[in-house]
């Protein structure tokens, strides 16, 4: 097995370890989640036909404040006891350390989206229209775009005094065309109205661009001072 | 000592040249010169603020230099990284994981397959293997000891340790210094920064003083013309 991808498993199975261990990114990211769909459902009493306008643009920008907390906590960790430089000086490749990063986040992400789409259809009445087959794709296009950009500000803002508020500073503005896309193509297959290939596509070009983009930057920014 | 050792011995493995490190405004090294040879031990002394650490940091790839130059058998830090293990004043491990689990994770990094290399280090230092505890319960002793076991993992020619006494007991201090010591022997070079000079005294082969970010002496015995402050 080549360096970068036996580094990049060791240390997604290391940051699996410690956040069973801890649980503190998916606890915080269940409960901020919970209290978007409880409050809102309490707050509007939509149609179906109105949920299935509406629901994309609540779930994602949930999913997307959640993922923040997420986002955090990885890098957090790596400041504690200074354990980055550990890192830092060791010959293993600064890709490897991205790569399990965005990959852990994507896991932490993906099962809290597991967890709370079924809550989502109960509480706003969702029933898909369109191809529902198509959610899963999107699903997973969509949170790879939070999550790769996300680990690169979150790594880029690590050493910035107040590093929780300059995420979504640095993070939701250029998450825009991504978010975009998911809440339409999200919008589309659910009330059945149209194709969202156009969205999906779009989806996958903006994830291939800022993928190789921040591959190729991370670098720079781990060894940053 | 054979002739080729003594020569061996004589070649500077470590080489700074006119190393300035500023940090905005503040100048943390102000042009350090200085050569490190093969197998000696040296013991940086100082008093805070003097820009120990910081030099600690630059041989490490750390801390990149402003200007100057730093050469490791003529390769830069980050080229020679496989060849330095660095022990900083945190402990560089995390709290969360038993010590096996975290040598077994740098271990990877070092592309080290296998856990006896990780069981041998942890014996090394005078801790056990076995021991099931999160390095977060640990003693500030034992988390120095397991520090210093991370820093020889992959058995590096240079060792750069940054406070590696503090806050551990006398006897506890007694045998790194030995197990250091018998390093040395071995033919690795040691760099250690530290306010307990007493320790090493006998030991180290040079006592190198700073102050105000510039190399102002070095010395065969601990008490130097600087040795007022910095030592204890």
């Amino acid at each position: 097995m080549s360096s970068l991808s036996s580094v990049t498993l060791a240390t997604l199975a290391k940051d699996i370890r410690l956040e069973w261990r801890s649980k503190d990114a998916i606890n915080s990211m269940l409960f901020f989640s919970l209290l978007v769909v409880v409050i809102f459902s309490f707050s509007f009493d939509p149609t179906a036909e109105e949920s299935r306008e509406i629901a994309g643009g609540l779930i994602w920008v949930a999913f997307l404040f959640a993922a923040v907390v997420a986002l955090n906590q990885t890098w957090a960790r790596e400041l504690r006891n200074q354990v980055l430089d550990a890192y830092r000086v060791s010959p293993a490749p600064a890709t490897a350390l991205f790569v399990a990063k965005a990959l852990g986040n994507f896991f932490l992400v993906s099962v809290l989206e597991g967890l709370m789409a079924p809550l989502f259809a109960i509480f706003y009445n969702l029933r898909a229209v369109g191809p529902a087959w198509q959610l899963i794709p999107l699903a997973a296009l969509g949170t790879w775009a939070l999550v790769v950009n996300g680990t690169f500000f979150a790594a880029m803002s690590l050493r910035t005094r107040s590093r929780e508020i300059m995420l979504p500073l640095l993070l939701f503005p250029i998450s825009i065309p991504a978010v975009q896309s998911m809440v339409e193509a999200t919008r589309l297959i659910l009330s059945g109205d149209g194709s969202a290939r156009f969205w999906i596509v779009l989806l996958l070009t903006y994830d291939v661009v800022f993928t190789t983009a921040c591959l190729a930057l991370f670098e720079t920014v781990l060894q940053a001072e | 000592m054979p002739v080729t050792d003594a020569i061996a011995q004589s070649l500077p493995i470590i080489a700074v040249s006119n190393l300035i490190k500023q940090f905005g405004r503040f100048a943390a090294l102000r042009g350090v010169d200085a050569e490190f040879c093969v197998g000696k031990f040296y013991v940086i002394l100082g008093d805070n603020g003097a820009g120990k650490t910081t030099l600690l940091r630059a041989l490490a790839g750390l801390a990149h230099p402003t200007r100057g130059t730093i050469s490791i058998q003529g390769k830069t830090p980050q080229e020679a990284c496989r060849k330095i293990g660095y022990m900083a004043h945190p402990s560089l491990l995390y709290d969360e994981m038993s010590g096996i689990e975290n040598l077994r994770y740098f271990a990877r990094l070092y592309d080290i397959a296998g856990d006896e290399r990780c069981e041998e280090v942890i014996r090394a230092v005078g801790l056990d293997p076995e021991m099931a505890r999160a390095v977060g319960q640990y003693s500030q002793g034992m988390r120095q000891r397991m520090s210093l076991a991370r820093a020889i993992l992959h058995d590096p020619k240079i060792l750069l340790l940054d406070e590696p006494f503090s806050n551990v007991d006398v006897h506890s201090a007694r045998e790194m210094v030995g197990l250091l010591k018998g390093m040395r022997d071995a033919g690795k070079t040691i760099l250690v920064v530290t306010h307990q000079a007493a320790l090493l005294e006998g030991v180290a082969d040079e006592f190198v003083w700073m102050q105000s970010g510039q190399i102002v002496e070095r010395t065969r015995e601990p008490g130097g013309e600087h040795s007022g402050a910095g030592t204890r």
